[in-house]
C-alpha cells in the first residue's frame, strides 16, 4: 500500500514538472533517448558481430585520428598522424621520424581537424582519408588499406590550416585554405599594417591517383582575410570551390567585436579549373619556399622527409573570372554544398538564419554581370541575384550542414545547441533535437558527397559538463550518435571520444574492411637493416654506433645476448618481425629508453635508438602479449665501460 | 565394347586430377584462429591452404615438439605416387582403348580397378604411418610436454579422416577434390566393366 502511493505520489510530481515547467523540455527528451523505443537494440554489435560503418573522427588537439564503428560508437583504433605515439613508436623509431620534419623542425604534434574520405565521381571510394594538422600547416594521407599514415605535406605560406582538408570529387586535390593571413612571403613588418599587407593562401595539391602521392599545383593569393571553411563543388559545380570568410574587416586585434562589424562577409567561389588551365599553360609566378614532403615508403618502412624550395603562386587577379565573392550574412563558418551541387549553404554563425545560395543563379550573375562593387578587384556578386533561400529562424549560431539521399539537411547550432532537420528547396524547418552541448561539426556518413548514406547522423559536441561520470575539470568529449531514417531525429547513444573531435567521415564498412591489411610480406621487406632470417642476425660496430640486426618471432629475439656494448655508444636495434601471421605483433623495450616502445607489425622491421649511460647488464623484453611463452621473450644487453676492450658478440641458446 | 572402351579411359583419366587438385585438406582450427590455419596434401608436396599456413602450423607445433612439416625433398613418396599415378592412367586408357577396338576383354578393367584399389589402400596405409610418425615422434626439448590422464606422453597424430579436437585445436581431415575424382574415376571403371560385360553378352 505504502510503496502504491509513492509511486502515485511520484507520478503526480512528474507531471507536474512537465506540465508547468517548458524548461524541463530538453530534460525529459534527455532522458527519453533508450526509453522511449528500442534504442539500445539500434545500437547493439553483438558480440562476434561487427559495426556497419568505420567513422573516423579527428582528433583534435591529439593531433590524431581515430576510427570508432557505427552504431557501436565502440573505438577500434587511434591512428598516429601529427603527434607521436609512444604505444607503438611512431615518430621515435628512425624510421617514422621523418614523417613530422617541417620548415619549423621536428614538430612532434598538431591540431587536427577536418578528416575526408577520397573519392570517385563523387562517391566514397575508401582508397584514403585526409586530414589537416591546423597549428603546423599540414595536409596528412593516411592511407586505407594498412591504416597508416603514408604522407604529410607542409603548406607553405599558410597560418592555421583550417578550411581543409576537402577533396574535390575525383579525388583531384585535396584543397588546403589559411585561417590565418600573413605576410606573404613572411617578413618582419608592424601587426597594424595587416591591412591591405596581409593576404590568405588558398593551396590546392593535387593527387596521383595510383600512388596517393600530393604535391602543391598551385596557391591562390587571396585578400587578408580569414578563410574558415570550406568544400568542393560537386556534379554540375564540379570543378568550383567555395570558402567562407570572416574578418573582411581586416581587423587585426579583439577580432570578436573588430571582425563581427560587417553585416555581410563572403564566401569566395573558385573556378579551381580555370585556375588549373591556366596553371597547366605555364600561368602562375614560381617563388621561393620552404616545406616539407614526408613520404612512407611500404617496403623500405622508412619515411624520408624531403624539403622543397619553390611554389607556384597565382594572382586572382591574372585569371579574370576564376574568383568571386558570394555575399553571405554574419561571418558564415561552415560552408556546404549539398549532394546535387546546387546550393551553397553559408552557416552565418552570428546570425538567425541559414542562407543559401543558388550555383545555377551564381552562373547567371556572373554572366550578367550582376555584381555589388568588388573588393581588391574580385567581383561581389549581387546578394539577392544568387540567393536561393534562406531557413527562416531555424536556431542560433549555425555552424555545419550535413545532407541525407533525400533531399533533408541538417545543421548543427552551437548556441542553442540542437541540430535541425530543413528541406533542402523549401527551406522548411522539419524537426529539431537538443544536443548534449554545443554541437560543432554532425556527420553523416557520405554525407559532404554525391551519395550520402542517410542512416545515421554523428553530433560531435564541443561541451560534455554532466554526461559521463566525471572525471576532474579535464573530461572527455562527447558524440552522439541519431537515427535520421525516419521523419523525426531519435537520439540512440552517446560515446566519448578522444581529443575534441572536429569533423569525421564516415564510410560503410565493406568498402574497407575487404582490402584491409593483415601482414606485410617478408619476401616485399626493403628495410636495408632487416635481417629475414635467423641467420642473418648480427651486430656491427661503425665507431660509436652499433648495429643490431635482431629478429624475432614467437617466442624470442635473435640474438637474445649481447656483449661488448659500451657507456656512449648509440645503440641501433633494428628489428624485424619474422612472424606471417595475422595479428602477431612483437614489441620492443629496452630498460632506460629515453623515446618510447615498438610495435613491429609481422614482416616490418623498426629501429629503436637506445643511448646505454650505465654499466651493467640490462634487459630487453616484448610488450605485445605475443604466445604462452610471452614472458620468456627476453634478452639482456651487457654495457660495459666505454674504455673496456671487449669485442662485440652475440648469441642466442648458447650455454 | 565400345561404350565400356569409353567409360575406362574417361574413367582412368580422371585420375589426372591428382595432379592439379588436393588429394586430403587438413584444417586446424583455434579459438584465435577463427580463419583456420590448412594444409592441401598433393601428391607431389603438401601446400598450405593460404600463403604462410604451413609456415604458422610450424610456428606453433614448435611448442608441442613436432616436426616441421616435410617438403618435398623429405618424402620419397612425393617423387613415386605421381609415377604411380601416371602409370595407372596410361594402363587404364591403353586397357580402355583395346577394350574398345575388342582386343582384349571386360575383365581387364576389374584387374585394373583392383590393382588400382590394392595401390591406394597402400597409399592410405603408408599416409597413416606418416600421420603416426608425425604426430608422435617428438622432439625430447619440447617447450610443452604433455601427459594424458593415464600419465602416458600425450601425441598428436591427426585423424586419417574425420574430426578431432586436439589441445585447443579443432582438427578435421578429409578427402579432398582429386580424392574424389579417384573415387569417381575407380567406380566409372567398375561401371565399365559391368557394361563390358554386357556388351559382350548381347555379341555371343
Amino acid at each position: 500500500m505504502k510503496k502504491s502511493i509513492n509511486i502515485l505520489f511520484s507520478l503526480v510530481i512528474a507531471a507536474g514538472l512537465v506540465g508547468c515547467n517548458n524548461g524541463n523540455d530538453r530534460k525529459s527528451s534527455k532522458a527519453q533517448g533508450g526509453l522511449a523505443s528500442n534504442a539500445a537494440e539500434r545500437v547493439y554489435v553483438a558480440p562476434g558481430e561487427l559495426d556497419e560503418y568505420y567513422a573516423f573522427m579527428s582528433g583534435g588537439f591529439s593531433g590524431q585520428l581515430s576510427v570508432y564503428g557505427l552504431p557501436s560508437g565502440r573505438m577500434l583504433k587511434v591512428l598516429p598522424v601529427f603527434s607521436q605515439n609512444p604505444e607503438n613508436g611512431y615518430g621515435y623509431t628512425e624510421e617514422t621520424k621523418p614523417m613530422l620534419n617541417t620548415s619549423y623542425g621536428f614538430v612532434p604534434w598538431d591540431d587536427s581537424h577536418h578528416p575526408d574520405i577520397s573519392q570517385t565521381n563523387g562517391e566514397l571510394d575508401g582508397r584514403w582519408i585526409f586530414i589537416n594538422g591546423n597549428n603546423t600547416p599540414r595536409i596528412a594521407r593516411i592511407g586505407l588499406q594498412n591504416f597508416k599514415t603514408e604522407e604529410i605535406i607542409e603548406i607553405p605560406n599558410s597560418a592555421g590550416n583550417h578550411s581543409s582538408s576537402f577533396i574535390t570529387e575525383n579525388t583531384e586535390y585535396v584543397v588546403a585554405g589559411t585561417r590565418f593571413s600573413v605576410p606573404i612571403p613572411q617578413k618582419d613588418m608592424p601587426i597594424n599594417e595587416y591591412k591591405g599587407n596581409f593576404k590568405g593562401s588558398l593551396t590546392f595539391i593535387s593527387v596521383d591517383q595510383e600512388t596517393g602521392r600530393m604535391g602543391i599545383k598551385f596557391q591562390l593569393i587571396m585578400p587578408g582575410f580569414n578563410y574558415d571553411l570550406s568544400h568542393p563543388g560537386r556534379d554540375k559545380s564540379h570543378g568550383w570551390f567555395f570558402f567562407t570568410t570572416y574578418n573582411t574587416e581586416e581587423a587585426h586585434s579583439l577580432l570578436e567585436v573588430n571582425a563581427s562589424q560587417n553585416d555581410k562577409d563572403f564566401i569566395a567561389a573558385i573556378n579551381w579549373k580555370k585556375i588549373e588551365e591556366y596553371v597547366n599553360n605555364g600561368g602562375g609566378k614560381m617563388v621561393p619556399a620552404n616545406y616539407a614532403h614526408n613520404i612512407m615508403d611500404e617496403h623500405t618502412h622508412i619515411a624520408t622527409s624531403t624539403m622543397l624550395k619553390e611554389v607556384l603562386t597565382v594572382n586572382p587577379m591574372d585569371v579574370p573570372g576564376a574568383v568571386y565573392f558570394l555575399p553571405t550574412p554574419k561571418s558564415p563558418h561552415g560552408c556546404d554544398v549539398d549532394p546535387t551541387g546546387e546550393y551553397i549553404i553559408g552557416n552565418g554563425k552570428l546570425s538567425a538564419d541559414l542562407t543559401v545560395h543558388s550555383f545555377t543563379k551564381m552562373l547567371d550573375a556572373i554572366e550578367n554581370k550582376k555584381f555589388d562593387g568588388e573588393a581588391y578587384g574580385i567581383p561581389i556578386l549581387n546578394f539577392e541575384d544568387i540567393l536561393a533561400g534562406v531557413v527562416k529562424q531555424p536556431g542560433l549560431g549555425p555552424l555545419h550542414t550535413e545532407f541525407d539521399e533525400k533531399g533533408n539537411a541538417y545543421t548543427t547550432f552551437f548556441i542553442s545547441s540542437e541540430v535541425v532537420k530543413w528541406k533542402v528547396g523549401t527551406w522548411e524547418v522539419l524537426d529539431r533535437q537538443p544536443v548534449f552541448y554545443s554541437v560543432g561539426h554532425g556527420m553523416i556518413p557520405g554525407g559532404n558527397s554525391r551519395k550520402p548514406f542517410g542512416k545515421y547522423f554523428v553530433a560531435l559536441n564541443k561541451i560534455t559538463k554532466d554526461r559521463y561520470l566525471p572525471t576532474g575539470p579535464e573530461l572527455t568529449q562527447s558524440a552522439q550518435l541519431f537515427d535520421i531514417t525516419g521523419d523525426k531525429m531519435e537520439l540512440l547513444l552517446d560515446f566519448p571520444t578522444i581529443g575534441e573531435p572536429h569533423y569525421a567521415a564516415a564510410i560503410p564498412a565493406d568498402l574497407i574492411a575487404k582490402n584491409s591489411r593483415k601482414i606485410y610480406k617478408l619476401a616485399e621487406n626493403k628495410h636495408p637493416y632487416a635481417s629475414l632470417s635467423p641467420a642473418d642476425a648480427k651486430v656491427v660496430r661503425d665507431g660509436k654506433n652499433v648495429h643490431i640486426y635482431m629478429n624475432m618471432i614467437r617466442s624470442h629475439f635473435n640474438p637474445d645476448n649481447i656483449e661488448g656494448v659500451k657507456v656512449g655508444d648509440k645503440v641501433y636495434f633494428h628489428i624485424t618481425n619474422l612472424e606471417q601471421d595475422f595479428d602477431v605483433p612483437h614489441g620492443f623495450a629496452v630498460i632506460g629508453a629515453n623515446n618510447a616502445e615498438m610495435l613491429i607489425m609481422p614482416g616490418a622491421t623498426e629501429t629503436l635508438v637506445w643511448e646505454p649511460k650505465q654499466v651493467g647488464v640490462w634487459p630487453f623484453y616484448c610488450t605485445d602479449f605475443c604466445s604462452a611463452l610471452h614472458q620468456e621473450m627476453q634478452g639482456y644487453v651487457r654495457v660495459s665501460p666505454a674504455d673496456s676492450n671487449i669485442e662485440l658478440s652475440w648469441s642466442l641458446g648458447e650455454d | 565394347m565400345k561404350k565400356a572402351g569409353i567409360i575406362m579411359i574417361i574413367g582412368s583419366l580422371l585420375l589426372l586430377g591428382l595432379f592439379k587438385f588436393p588429394l586430403w585438406n587438413i584444417m586446424l582450427g583455434a579459438p584465435q584462429y577463427p580463419d583456420p590455419l590448412g594444409m592441401d596434401i598433393y601428391i607431389q608436396g603438401i601446400e598450405g591452404v593460404e600463403e604462410f599456413d604451413i609456415q604458422n602450423i610450424d610456428g606453433l607445433n614448435h611448442y608441442i615438439g613436432m616436426k616441421t612439416i616435410p617438403k618435398v625433398e623429405d618424402m620419397w613418396e612425393f617423387q613415386v605416387f605421381p609415377m604411380v599415378i601416371g602409370i595407372m592412367v596410361a594402363l587404364g586408357v591403353i586397357i580402355g582403348l583395346l577394350g574398345f577396338f575388342g582386343k582384349v576383354s571386360y575383365k581387364w578393367f576389374l584387374g585394373w580397378f583392383i590393382l588400382m584399389s590394392i595401390l591406394g589402400v597402400m597409399g592410405m596405409y603408408d599416409f597413416n604411418l606418416w600421420l603416426i610418425e608425425y604426430g608422435t615422434d617428438l622432439d625430447p626439448k619440447a617447450i610443452m610436454k604433455l601427459e594424458n590422464l593415464d600419465g602416458t606422453p600425450m601425441t598428436y597424430k591427426p585423424p586419417l579422416i574425420g574430426y578431432q579436437k586436439m589441445l585447443n585445436f579443432d582438427v578435421d581431415s578429409w578427402p579432398a577434390t582429386g580424392a574424389y575424382m579417384i573415387f569417381v574415376g575407380m567406380l566409372l571403371t567398375v561401371v565399365a566393366f559391368f557394361v563390358g560385360k554386357k556388351e559382350s553378352q548381347k555379341v555371343s
